[in-house]
């Protein structure tokens, strides 16, 4: 009963929010539906201290925007001034200038598998754990338990992450997933990298995916029930489906967070700026078993604290990576903007 | 939770067999997160063992030891494991509580802004702005940082005087506590904007109304009710930035400094130009020297070191959010 009235509430609020009721000076979300907004009473009669607060706040909010703008359009008049197409089809090469160490196509390739690799192992365990965790949830302890489990994944600092990557990939049980000499592993490979990145992202797949489940009210579910669904079907065939956009919403999220990573990158895979295939396994096997590169460990390398020291590759580079985290901001968006509109049931 | 029905759907995906599945994935991942906490802490004991206590405190040249560390792994007569983490310590701690304490002054009053007072165009460039500088990675940030902000700091803020007064102990190059400074809080205020801003929202309106109906303008009334009733979330997501910000450890490598110094507040406002180096980044750096087995435990050490911590920072914030939450509303 309780639950259903805060399902209401929030429900109500959501609406509100849709309608843009919040920010125009009304106060409090649920008002939004009420006609006349601008009554609101101008900052005349405040003291000084009140007015200069408001100032500050506009101060702030101001340099906010002018630092976002600031960083975009620094590095899009450098990505332009810096950037050849055909540093995307070059792999990195030995050179002691800019002119000679060729591209960071494998870097941009590296990212991509990467994203790939991990999102493909994030997004179905995270979304088993947030099915799990809403559907089903029993014993209550070891919910709790689960719950404390992402959480505290979630603040695990990516370093320390990178370094327990190291000595689980470093086993000789696990040799196969990366470059094995004279029984020593090698322990940097993409399947190394991209587990411990698929890691950093569960937790942000998790929280949307239950946010998704537990906004589908109670009686979708009791009306399956009650054509005679078991509650796995009702999981597949309805919930699922249902909060198909806040998945998403998690999966690019995740996304984000895995191609934008460097320390796990720098520990687990980049020992170098190419492609090191392992020799003698299949096709796509050889790749993922040897060690690789991404953009962000190519920015980091690149910069002059890194041992390239090449500003103008990094530039371009990072260029590339902000575009790429651009379009996924605004992909990210998108289906935000859908997944309020359509996911919500409550009319 | 709901009745069970019996399953009719076929063995394959009976109700008993999928939650039979999905908690086996569950307890993998309780059982992943604590294989992870002991190994991190069973690899970083010797460490800590050979030096007991002074293992945070002060003494001789980090650097140095480090060095020493990963050399004896080859000199065979025994390995050296004396590090005292002390001037790395304290760079955490003033990078980080600089950060953290800038960025949460700055995510009050954005937040404060959002939700009250910005008008509607404004509160709709400012989010997206928000989301976004949450979402750049770490490393842009800090090329961005070694490119800009480092050589302006270096070339236009520190005078020829400042740097000739520490020539003999440190040279300032603009790699400094003021340009992690800098750069951290732009990282971490995002992340406690989207915080507050959510909790903000949810504060009962009848609470904010009551005020304003006294007579209490709504710059008052914001911070005196809803900002106070908002506490227990302030103090959450404050929690999160700090342990953001200790585990951030590619930017801060690339702007720091690369030695481990310790600025002195007592030297005056000169340590702010003072290069350092945190915890999080000396485990990048060293990374290569793994393959030495006291260096790896000295790397590991560190890394328990920042898992402890963090965890620490987890249980007060939760405690200090549930004194709170008595009189808060969200």
């Amino acid at each position: 009963m309780e639950q259903s009235t805060t399902d209401d509430r929030s429900a109500v609020e959501q609406q509100a929010a849709l309608e843009g009721g919040v920010p125009g000076g009304v106060i409090g979300p649920g008002e939004g539906n009420q006609a006349p907004t601008n009554a609101v009473e101008g900052t005349s009669t405040w003291s000084l201290v009140d007015r200069l607060g408001l100032a500050f706040c506009w101060f702030l909010g101001l340099l906010f925007c002018a630092i976002a703008a600031a960083i975009v359009i620094y590095l899009l008049v450098q990505g332009i001034k810096f950037l050849k197409l055909s540093e995307l089809v070059t792999p990195a090469a030995a050179g002691f200038t800019e002119g000679e160490s060729g591209g960071f196509s494998d870097a941009f390739v590296g990212t991509l598998i990467l994203g790939a690799m991990g999102i493909s192992m994030a997004l179905p365990i995270g979304v088993a754990v947030a099915v799990w965790l809403v559907e089903y949830g029993r014993p209550r302890p070891l919910a709790r338990v689960t719950e404390l489990t992402i959480e505290a994944i979630a603040g695990i600092p990516s370093i320390v992450l990178a370094l327990f990557g190291t000595v689980i990939f470093t086993s000789t049980a696990l040799g196969f997933l990366s470059r094995t000499n004279e029984g020593v592993v090698f322990g940097r490979s993409f399947f190394a990298a991209s587990s411990m990145l698929a890691l950093e992202a569960l937790p942000l797949v998790v929280a949307s995916t239950r946010e998704g489940l537990n906004a589908i009210p109670r009686h979708v579910r009791e009306a399956s029930y009650a054509v005679g669904k078991t509650k796995a079907a009702t999981t597949r065939r309805i919930l699922l489906p249902t909060c198909r956009p806040q998945i998403a919403t998690g999966g690019m999220l995740g996304l984000g967070r895995i191609i934008g990573d460097t320390a796990i990158i720098v520990v687990l895979l980049g020992a170098t700026q190419n492609f090191a295939p392992v020799e003698g396994a299949p096709f796509p096997l050889d790749y993922l078993r040897g060690a690789g590169t991404s953009l962000t460990n190519f920015v980091y390398e690149a910069s002059p604290t890194g041992n390239l020291n090449q500003p103008q590759k990094a530039y371009a580079a990072a260029f590339v990576l902000l575009l790429m985290v651009l379009g996924l901001n605004a992909a990210t968006d998108l289906v935000h903007r859908r997944a309020r509109k359509v996911g919500t049931w409550s009319h | 939770m709901e009745e069970e029905l019996q399953p009719e759907y076929g063995p394959k995906w009976s109700d008993q067999r999928v939650e039979r599945m999905l908690g086996a994935l569950v307890v993998a991942m309780v059982a992943l997160l604590l294989a992870l906490i002991v190994t991190v802490f069973v690899n970083g004991w010797p460490s800590f063992a050979h030096n007991g206590l002074s293992w945070f405190g002060p003494g001789g040249n980090v650097d140095d030891q480090l060095n020493e560390i990963s050399q004896s792994a080859e000199t065979g007569a025994g390995y050296i494991y004396t590090f005292h983490a002390w001037p790395l310590i304290w760079s955490t701690i003033l990078i980080c509580g600089g950060a953290v304490i800038f960025g949460l002054v700055t995510a009050l009053f954005i937040s404060v802004f959002l939700i009250e007072f910005a008008p509607i165009w404004m509160s709709n460039v400012l989010r997206p702005v928000v989301r976004f500088l949450a979402s750049v990675p770490s490393v842009i940030y800090g090329l961005l940082g070694v490119l800009v902000l480092v050589p302006f700091i270096g070339n236009h803020l520190i005078t020829e005087h400042q740097k000739a007064s520490v020539a003999g102990i440190i040279s300032l190059t603009g790699y400094s506590l003021m340009a992690a400074v800098i750069i951290l809080t732009i990282m971490i205020a995002p992340l406690m904007v989207s915080i507050f801003t959510d909790a903000l929202s949810s504060v009962k309106p009848g609470w904010l109304e009551g005020s304003l109906a006294l007579g209490v303008n709504r710059w008052r009334t914001i911070w005196k009710i809803g900002v106070r009733a908002a506490r227990p979330a302030i103090v959450a997501g404050t929690v999160l930035a700090l342990a953001r910000a200790i585990g951030e450890s590619v930017m801060l490598a690339m702007i720091s400094g690369s030695t481990a110094f310790a600025p002195n507040p007592a030297d005056g406002l000169i340590f702010i130009y003072e290069p350092s180096r945190p915890l999080a980044p000396t485990i990048v750096k060293s990374v290569d020297q793994l393959s030495s087995p006291p260096a790896k435990a000295t790397l590991f050490a560190i890394a328990s070191f920042l898992l402890f911590s963090g965890a620490m920072f987890s249980l007060a914030g939760a405690a200090t959010r549930r004194a709170m939450s008595k009189y808060g509303a969200a």
